[in-house]
């Protein structure tokens, strides 16, 4: 199942790995009632995302790594997301004096 | 199996297991300040992966952006929104709970299946090991130039929305504060609408 491998860790584990962390992300994001915790779960998923990217560009792209270079704009994007969001959450919690989820519910129908 | 192979074994057995345990701890624990930290740690246990793939700048990179400004960024939100709540009981909380576990499972399972049963097109080309660094450069100045500009035009963005959005709109405006020292009563101070609820 696990043959042709370079070393002696499989790619398939490194995949496994980032698919248990997704889905701990998935979630933390549908169920947490604490706003940071949910962005905290949104930085989860897109480390599993980085751990896929990467190693698939270490076993099957090890010459050209364009999927060092993706993650790395994912970081970058991902460190601006964290700074937006933060922002939001500072605003909403100065208007609505609360970080419960369930009271951000103004949109609903 | 000699030496190396074993001890990146063991090695890679070792940060997985501090992954898997701390994003669980993350999701699950109560106090939100350990949840900050245990992120960071499961940070640092991701960068040790990068390292493990021969991918040293990106795990400088990742302990520099995500420990050192998303973490830090995440416990700053949390000091400043700390503040003992009782969350409100829903009904059909556990209900929710078990659902949403099982479809997380769900997923999970199917994402496993996927990954284990696929024939990846395994042994690619060799590893260039250290000199991805040097490749990453010459990627981010030929071929993706583009994306390059375009994060450096979105982190201005971000920085510039996150002030715009987190910023207090007191306008405490020199000439106000003269009129109040210079004997105006208290009700004719402006009060904004934004710092009444901050007060409480």
């Amino acid at each position: 199942m696990f043959e042709n491998s370079i070393g002696p860790v499989p790619l398939q584990a490194y995949l496994i790995v980032a698919a248990f962390l997704f889905c701990t992300g998935v979630w933390g994001l549908i169920n947490s009632r604490n706003a940071v915790r949910v962005l905290m779960s949104i930085e989860l998923m897109l480390n599993a995302v980085n751990i896929n990217l990467m190693s698939f560009s270490s076993y099957i792209d090890g010459s050209i790594i364009r999927g060092q270079v993706f993650s790395i704009f994912v970081i970058t994007v991902a460190a601006a997301e964290a700074a937006v969001g933060l922002a939001i959450l500072l605003s909403l919690y100065r208007n609505r004096v609360t970080i419960d989820m369930e009271s951000f519910n103004l949109l609903k129908w | 199996m000699n030496l190396a192979y074993s001890a990146e074994l063991i090695c890679f057995l070792i940060l997985s297991s501090i992954i898997v345990a701390g994003s669980l701890a993350v999701v699950l624990l109560e106090n939100i300040v350990y949840s900050a930290f245990l992120l960071g740690g499961v940070f640092m246990a991701v960068a040790g992966l990068y390292l493990l793939l021969n991918a040293s700048f990106v795990a400088a990179a990742q302990i520099l952006v995500y420990v050192g400004a998303v973490n830090v960024l995440i416990l700053f939100a949390i000091m400043l929104v700390n503040k003992k709540e009782k969350l409100k009981p829903i009904e059909g909380l556990k209900t929710r709970k078990i659902l949403s576990g099982a479809i997380c499972s769900g997923l999970l399972v199917l994402l496993l299946r996927v990954s284990i049963i696929t024939k990846w097109n395994i042994p690619g080309p060799a590893s260039i090991g250290e000199k991805a660094t040097e490749r990453i450069g010459e990627h981010l100045f030929t071929d993706y130039l583009l994306p390059f500009e375009l994060a450096s035009i979105l982190l201005l963005m971000a920085m510039i929305g996150a002030i715009v959005l987190a910023r207090r709109d007191i306008s405490n405006e020199p000439s106000k504060i003269n009129d109040f020292n210079n004997g105006k009563s208290l009700t004719e101070k402006e009060i904004p609408l934004l710092s009444e609820n901050t007060l409480k």
